[in-house]
This record gives C-alpha cells, sequence and structure tokens, in this order.
C-alpha cells in the first residue's frame, strides 16, 4: 500500500483493527492534493439554490467562474441563480481597494435583475484588501429596498464547513423579517436539500401528502420571501448536518422553533424521516397517511430493486463524499443492495461521525478524513472495489483503474433522494457495475491483445 | 444597433478563466511535472474540478493550502513545507510554482523564498520554475504564456546551432491537434520540441492504474536543447512582448517565426510553407492531397453555409483564427468576443481577414456572455462558435453551437477535438456545415431526407 504522509496518519482509521480515533477538521496539509475546496466553496454550496437572489462574489475572476452553473440545483421559477457575477476585480481596484467597484456592480445588477435580495460573497483577496463589504451593503440596501448580505467566505478562513457556518448567518439575517400570518401549526422548514434534480419536489409532496405544510425550503428552490417566514413554522427538519445546522441551532435560540435530523437518501432513512416528523405532531391522521404513503412508496419501489440487488449481491463499494452524514444513508443503501461498503471517507466530517461510522461499518472498513488522489488509489486497489461514490474529482480516479463509479455530489443531475431516488441510486450503481466496458480496461498490454481465439482464428 | 461595446461595471458569465488556470496546465505538458499553486486551498480545487471536467482525466495541483494566519504572516513556510511534501510523495522532476492573487495581493516573494529554501535543503530537490501568475490581471491564456516564457527562461540552454531542429511553441491547443502536428513533423523530417505537450498528461489510455504523474510531456532533455535549435515557431497574433519565442531570439539568438493558430486553409498555408523551408523538403504529397480534398469540399458545400452570420468567442488566438477560416468559406462573422484584453484582436483580425471582408466584424475584448448576449440580439446570428459555455446563448437564440476550444463541459471528447491544419479544418468545416444543413432540415415543414 501507498505509504502515507506522515502528517496524514491520524486521519485514517481502519474499523475494527484499533480503538477508534481520528482527527480532523484539520487545514489540509500544504503540498497534499487535498479533495476539498475552500469557504466560499461551502456558502456558494448552501446559499446557491436560492433562486431569487442575486448572488454577487466580490474577488478576482476565478472564484466565479469556476462556481457558474455547476450544480444541478432546480428552480420552479426565476433562474438568477444560474448567473455567475463578478466583480471581476482588477490590479487597481486590489490597489486602491474595490468598495466602489462593488457599489457600482451591486446597484447596475439590482437594476438590471430587480431581485427579491442579494448576497455579496468576499473572497481571499478581499479579506486581505480590506474592504468593508458591510458598510456597502447597508448603502445599498438603504438605497434599494431589498435585502443585500454579506457573506463573509474569505476562502483561506477554512475549509467548506466555516463556509456553511458563513452562509447561515447570512440566512439568519433574512430569517424573521417577514410576516408569518397563516402559517399552519403542522408547518415545517425544509433545511439542507439543495433540489438537485428536483429532489425537493418530491420531499415536499411526500410532506403534502401528511398534510404538512412546508413554509421554506432552505435553500432548493428557495425564495427570499419564503426565508424571511421561516421563523414561523412549526418544525425544521434537518438534511446533511453539516451544512444548515448552524442556521437551525439560531432559530432554536432566536425562535424556538425545534429541530430534528432526517436523510433522504435510501428507502429505510426516508420513510425514518417521514415518521419522524409525524410523531413530532404526534397527530393521530398524520401518522396514519404516513403509514399509508410508505407503504405506496415500498409496494412501488421495493419490487423494481430485486432485479438489482440480485446482480449486484457481493460487490464492493467505496464511498468518499463532501460531508459525513450523506455517507450513513451511502452505507445503509449499499446494505440494501446487499453490497460490501468497504471504506468511506469525506472531505469535512466531525469525529462523532466517523466514530459512528465506524461503529456501523464492518471489520476492516477504511475510514478516511479528508483524502488525496494517491490515497485515495491505493485504498481503491487494495480494497479491490467495484464502484466509487463521490463527486468530478474522484471520477477520474476511479475510471483510470477500472473501478465504477457514481456521482453524488451536488453537479450531479439525477434525483437520488426519496423512494424513487434509491431507484434511480440503484440504476446508477448497476449500470456502471454492469457495463461490460471493464473487461477492456483489464486487457491493456499488448501481450493482453494475443488470446487463444485469435490465435485459433489465425493459425487455423 | 450600438457599435460600440456595452461598458457595464460588473461581470456576468465570463469569457475567460484565471491566470493560474492556464499555468497548471503548461505546467501539465512538462515531463514528470507538479503543478503547484501558492496559495489557499480553493483555487486549486476549482481549477482541478474545471480541468477534470473538460479532460475527463485526473489531475493534481498541488497548493500550499494558506490559511488566515498564514496569509498575513507570510506564506513562506508553508510554501517550503509543501513542496517538501510534494516531492516526498510524487518524486517529480519538476515543481511548476504559480503565485495566486492572494499571495501576490500579500506581496509573498516566491523568488526569495525558493532560493531560501534551496540553501536550507539538503539532498537532491526537484527542478522549481515560478511564475507570476495574479488573476487580477489578465486570463488564463497569458498564465499559459507566462509559464511557458518561465520554462523556456530558466531550462533553455544555449551553444551551437543543431541543424534540422526546431521549437514549436503552439499556445494551448488539444491533444488530438498536438499528435496531429507531431505526425506534420515528422512527415517533414524536421526534429522539434514542442512545448508544452499535454497529449499523453492530458488524454492517456485506460492502463488500470492510477500514475502519481502520467507519462509524456515535453522531455526536459528536449526544453533544454531549444536555445541551439534552428527556429522557433511560435502560434499566436496577439501575443504580447516576452514571449517564450521571442526570449529564445533575444537570449539564445534562434530565430522567430511568428504565426496565427493554423485554422483554415490561409493560416495553415502558411504554417506548411514554413516547415517546408525549414526542412528544405517539399510539402509531403499525402498533406497535398489533405489540402485538395479540404478545397473540393469547400467547393462541394459552399452555397450551403455563404452568406450565414456567425459569432465567435473565446480565447483571442483562437477567435482569431476562427474568424480567418469563418471568412474564407463564405461566412460572415458578425461579432468576435473574447474576455482577454490584449489590445491586438481587432488588428489581428484585420490583418488575417482585410482581403476577403467587405466589412469588418464587430471586434471586442474585455467581453463577457451578457455583453455577447445583448449584441447578439440585434445581430442575428446563424451559428455560434466557441466553448461550451455559449451554451445558453445558444439554445436562447435557438442556433447551433460548433464546440471548440476549451472548455467543453456539455459533451464528451473535448480533447479529441482536432481544430488545426488541413484535417483539423476539415472536420470543422464538416462541422459547420453539417449544422446548417441539420437546422434547414429540421425547420423545414418537409423534412428532406435528401438535401
Ligand atoms: S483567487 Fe485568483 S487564483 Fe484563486 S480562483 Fe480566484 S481568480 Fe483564480
Ligand atoms: S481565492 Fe479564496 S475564495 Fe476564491 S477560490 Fe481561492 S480559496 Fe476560494
Amino acid at each position: 500500500m501507498e505509504a502515507l504522509l506522515e502528517d496524514r496518519q491520524e486521519q485514517v482509521h481502519r474499523t475494527g483493527e484499533q480503538p477508534f480515533t481520528l482527527v480532523c477538521n484539520k487545514d489540509s496539509l500544504a503540498g497534499a492534493v487535498s479533495q476539498r475546496a475552500c469557504v466560499f466553496c461551502g456558502s456558494r454550496v448552501v446559499l446557491y439554490p436560492i433562486a431569487d437572489a442575486l448572488h454577487l462574489v466580490h474577488g478576482p475572476i476565478g472564484c466565479a467562474v469556476y462556481t457558474w452553473d455547476i450544480r444541478g440545483a432546480l428552480s420552479s421559477g426565476p433562474e438568477l441563480h444560474r448567473l455567475s457575477f463578478s466583480t471581476d476585480l482588477q490590479e487597481r481596484d486590489v490597489i486602491f481597494g474595490g468598495e466602489e467597484k462593488l457599489y457600482r456592480a451591486l446597484i447596475e445588477l439590482i437594476d438590471r435583475h430587480s431581485p427579491k435580495g442579494a448576497f455579496v460573497y468576499s473572497t481571499c483577496i478581499v479579506g486581505i484588501i480590506g474592504d468593508d463589504l458591510e458598510a456597502v451593503c447597508r448603502r445599498v440596501e438603504a438605497e434599494k429596498g431589498i435585502p443585500v448580505i454579506p457573506v463573509q467566505s474569505e476562502g483561506f478562513k477554512g475549509n467548506k464547513r466555516a463556509g456553511y457556518t458563513a452562509a447561515c448567518n447570512a440566512m439568519a439575517r433574512i430569517i424573521g423579517t417577514g410576516d408569518t400570518a397563516g402559517i399552519s401549526p403542522y408547518s415545517i422548514n425544509i433545511l439542507g436539500d439543495f433540489n438537485l434534480a428536483g429532489e425537493i419536489w418530491m420531499i415536499r409532496e411526500y410532506f403534502e401528502r401528511m398534510g404538512v405544510q412546508v413554509v421554506a425550503n432552505i435553500t432548493g428552490d428557495g425564495r427570499i420571501a419564503d426565508l424571511a417566514r421561516a421563523h414561523g413554522a412549526a418544525l425544521n427538519v434537518v438534511q446533511c448536518s453539516g451544512s444548515t445546522m448552524d442556521l437551525a441551532k439560531i432559530m432554536e435560540e432566536r425562535y424556538r422553533v425545534p429541530s430534528i435530523r432526517v436523510s433522504y437518501f435510501g428507502i429505510e432513512d426516508m420513510a425514518q424521516s417521514l415518521y419522524d416528523v409525524a410523531e413530532h405532531f404526534g397527530d393521530p391522521e398524520m401518522l396514519e397517511k404516513t403509514r399509508k404513503l410508505v407503504k405506496e412508496e415500498l409496494a412501488r419501489v421495493v419490487p423494481q430493486l430485486q432485479k438489482y440487488r440480485e446482480a449486484l449481491a457481493g460487490k464492493k463499494a467505496a464511498i468518499y463524499v463532501g460531508g459525513s452524514f450523506k455517507a450513513f444513508s451511502l452505507v445503509n443503501a449499499f446494505r440494501l443492495l446487499d453490497m460490501q461498503v468497504v471504506m468511506v471517507g469525506s472531505q469535512t466530517g466531525t469525529e462523532q461521525e466517523y466514530r459512528e461510522l465506524a461503529e456501523i461499518t464492518d471489520p476492516g472498513t477504511i475510514i478516511v478524513d479528508d483524502a488525496n488522489p494517491l490515497e485515495l488509489t491505493s485504498f481503491l486497489e487494495e480494497k479491490e472495489v467495484d464502484i466509487l461514490v463521490g463527486g468530478v474529482k474522484e471520477r477520474p480516479i476511479a475510471y483510470k483503474l477500472g473501478v465504477g463509479f457514481c456521482d453524488h455530489n451536488h453537479e450531479r443531475k439525477e434525483a437520488l433522494a426519496g423512494f424513487q431516488g434509491m431507484l434511480n441510486f440503484a440504476e446508477e450503481v448497476y449500470s456502471s457495475v454492469m457495463s461490460p466496458v471493464w473487461r477492456f480496461a483489464m486487457r491493456t498490454k499488448d501481450k493482453d491483445l494475443v488470446t487463444e481465439t485469435s490465435k485459433t482464428i489465425v493459425k487455423g | 444597433m450600438s457599435k460600440n461595446p456595452p461598458n457595464y461595471i460588473s461581470t456576468t458569465n465570463a469569457c475567460k478563466l484565471c491566470t493560474p488556470l492556464g499555468a497548471c496546465l503548461a505546467f501539465k505538458g512538462i515531463e514528470g511535472a507538479v503543478p503547484y499553486l501558492h496559495g489557499s486551498q480553493g483555487c486549486a480545487t476549482y481549477m482541478r474540478r474545471y480541468i477534470i471536467s473538460h479532460y475527463n482525466e485526473p489531475i493534481d495541483i498541488a497548493s500550499s493550502s494558506l490559511s488566515e494566519k498564514n496569509a498575513i504572516y507570510g506564506g513562506g513556510p508553508n510554501l517550503k513545507m509543501g513542496l517538501v511534501n510534494v516531492t516526498q510523495k510524487y518524486q517529480p522532476k519538476l515543481i511548476g510554482i504559480a503565485t495566486t492573487c492572494l499571495t501576490e495581493t500579500i506581496g509573498d516573494d516566491v523568488g526569495r523564498y525558493l532560493h531560501e529554501f534551496h540553501r536550507e535543503t539538503v539532498g537532491t530537490m526537484p527542478i522549481m520554475v515560478r511564475v507570476s501568475t495574479p488573476s487580477y490581471n489578465g486570463t488564463h491564456m497569458e498564465g499559459f504564456h507566462a509559464a511557458v516564457t518561465a520554462v523556456v527562461e530558466q531550462l533553455a540552454e544555449g551553444g551551437e546551432a543543431v541543424q534540422g531542429k526546431i521549437n514549436l511553441l503552439p499556445g494551448f491547443i488539444s491533444p488530438a491537434d498536438k499528435r496531429y502536428v507531431s505526425d506534420i513533423l515528422d512527415d517533414f523530417g524536421l526534429d522539434a520540441t514542442i512545448l508544452p505537450d499535454i497529449s499523453d498528461t492530458m488524454d492517456g489510455p485506460a492502463t488500470s492504474k492510477y500514475d502519481k504523474i502520467q507519462p509524456g510531456g515535453t522531455p526536459l532533455a528536449s526544453i533544454a536543447t531549444m536555445g541551439r535549435a534552428s527556429a522557433t515557431i511560435e502560434f499566436g497574433r496577439t501575443l504580447h512582448g516576452k514571449t517564450a519565442g521571442a526570449l529564445l531570439e533575444q537570449k539564445h539568438g534562434v530565430k522567430r517565426i511568428s504565426l496565427g493558430v493554423p485554422i483554415g486553409i490561409e493560416e495553415s498555408d502558411l504554417f506548411f510553407a514554413s516547415l517546408s523551408m525549414l526542412s528544405g523538403r517539399p510539402i509531403p504529397e499525402k498533406h497535398v492531397q489533405e489540402r485538395g480534398r479540404l478545397v473540393d469540399s469547400y467547393i462541394d458545400c459552399h452555397k450551403y453555409i455563404f452568406g450565414k452570420k456567425a459569432i465567435v468567442y473565446g480565447e483571442e488566438d483562437l477567435v482569431v483564427a476562427l474568424t480567418a477560416f469563418l471568412a474564407e468559406i463564405g461566412v460572415v462573422p458578425v461579432l468576435c468576443a473574447s474576455g482577454g484584453k490584449s489590445g491586438k484582436l481587432a488588428a489581428a483580425i484585420k490583418d488575417t481577414t482585410g482581403d476577403i471582408l467587405a466589412e469588418q466584424p464587430l471586434v471586442f475584448e474585455g467581453m463577457d456572455f451578457f455583453d455577447i448576449s445583448e449584441m447578439a440580439e440585434s445581430l442575428a446570428p446563424d451559428l455560434l462558435i466557441g466553448h461550451s459555455k455559449g451554451y445558453p446563448l445558444s439554445r436562447k437564440l435557438e442556433i447551433p453551437l460548433i464546440r471548440v476550444g476549451f472548455p467543453i463541459h456539455d459533451r464528451m471528447g473535448g480533447q479529441r477535438i482536432l481544430h488545426l491544419g488541413y484535417r483539423g479544418t476539415q472536420a470543422l468545416f464538416d462541422q459547420v456545415v453539417n449544422a446548417t444543413l441539420a437546422r434547414k432540415q429540421s425547420d423545414s415543414s418537409v423534412g428532406y431526407s435528401y438535401m
């Protein structure tokens, strides 16, 4: 196996082989090619789907251009989020400060697009040149009469996690400013779903069938006005602890909105989420509706899964995702397909999460925080993995090794949440693992090509 | 219609990428090299994702992973630690260090750090080439060329000229283009150093193994001999001052032949003629034949495309070449736009198309897709030619997009698009014609299967 960089050893664990220890939330090691992004990236992921807001990146061009329309977050109405706005700072701005340019850019863009609000993202160099974003935003807000919120997302202030926090703080400034009249006592906010490939629409539909009113989508297919009145909801239903848990905490403190943690990936977790919400409200009728819903969905989905399960049983899977919370659901989802999970890792998990992962995974499973390409490679080889679940950056690593791949990141265009999502997930895994192309990847040398068959044909 | 470029403060959907991305790609085209960004972690990760989505190949870009504290006290210690770690892990022959906006803004003196580093380290370390690439100054193309220049400046040695040896500085071309150009040079019997060469590193075969550093790239040994070549061919009509070609000429007296990117017959003819003169051989028959077939197809198809209007966008040198190509096939370029700001775009287009086009197209630098889109409304173009990021515009205008260059993010095989020479031109030409025919066919209420 590839030797780990010495400083990285404490970020890798093997289930059952030693008492659990794992160091995480550590800064990435200089010179190790981390798969992590930056604070800005974290903020951008969370706020991006708010479709009627202007998202202006204050900084040089790269930070904005690399995040232009790359995520699959859909909107049922306005699509302002799909444009990439930047102040494109030039040398002059860096020397003399970019505040004036930011002010003028904001005014120009607000006049052009009439957004319902604006988020202004700070990037690394803005943190250095010391532009007063807060002041500029206040000025524009006063002039234009819409919320203009600075996001403290200077890339170097930590990893993606810090970016989630910055995004939550930004949203917290909008929440509480709207009218909450007419909101049902059976009402929720959906936190931590980004409506990739229309997932939040499916989830919303489930809740509506249960008789639950959804006040705000945070943030998939999100709207500023919904955010403003989100504090009127009776419950926050939070998926993916990493990204919006901070907001749930803030709302609990300020507005006494309780929250529960859920996951929509895999049918068990999906069903459990709906039951948890129904139980929270304790309404027998709702509970009954939930049972019926789950029964209907399972009756539809489970038989269809059979074919995949038969084909995939015993195959080996590796998971490397952004936040480790999703990894739990994936471990369960693979179990449902009778597959074996041999590696689980994430960019930004917490120690607690890794500890729990170590508890639910089989002995020998590799648990890793903030892996780099070389480590991933050695784990995939060592464990003879059939499929890797990850994001775009992991894909070529898998493919080069002749390993299948399933995209489970923000760029994906397939809905993987909900009951239908489990089916889509099985189909995705199946279509990669079962493809006939891998047989060629194994025969790459000249000596592999002259086979018995070819000899018989030529020599007769 | 406004004849003036829009002049907005804000940028929407930029038509350029940031400087270090270009530098990383250039470094990736050198044997045994690892690109290294001196800056915070995010930039490297973003660039990797962006590049991977085009090539579908792994690319490792190391980073100093500066935190806020490092940024305040200076990034020297992180840089040094990062270089040690990369060396230990990758055993590269060369580390190509590009700065980022952050380290340029805090004023990190990378030259000094490297100097100290060499004094402090014992044992052999890889070659370190550094280039300054703040994004608030230039685009990915400036970064690309600056990296090539830095490599040549540091590694090319002088000495007695070697007959029959030339340098080719092609700029940012596709792996397919590079392979084809190599074949052409072989056919002329020329021994050429092509710098950089990403044809293997960014378009490698499936091997069932993961190479820390992919094989391929311009060999270091041949870079060393660049100062002894008899000539350098450098593609690009909007390049600025201190190019690698200019440097080789000034420092080592290697004659610089400056050509446009050879797309279209006119520009390709210049390239082939140059090779013929440098090698002292006539243009090999197979290329003459290929050219002949290209002309034949121009004639066969000319009516279908005559007078169609096109918008061209992207990197400046590519825009110049594509515009020249469109002009020579009878398509009217109506708008040529780039996010770059060389100050030379309009003149270069005039130079290459002046004798064909009755009227010069609108040519604007420093454009983004909002500007292009706004101008496009009144220009009523029939087709777009550029990279994937023009797709929203093509969708809005309901006109075909001919995908060229970088990035190709919404189709597969961007690395295999052939643009250069007679063969590349043939491929592009067929695409332009067929896109026009397809449109005519699907727009027709009759739906002929015989056009
Ligand atoms: S900070 Fe500069 S180098 Fe980094 S992504 Fe942004 S523009 Fe590119
Ligand atoms: S400059 Fe900072 S904010 Fe921008 S991509 Fe790089 S690390 Fe992230």
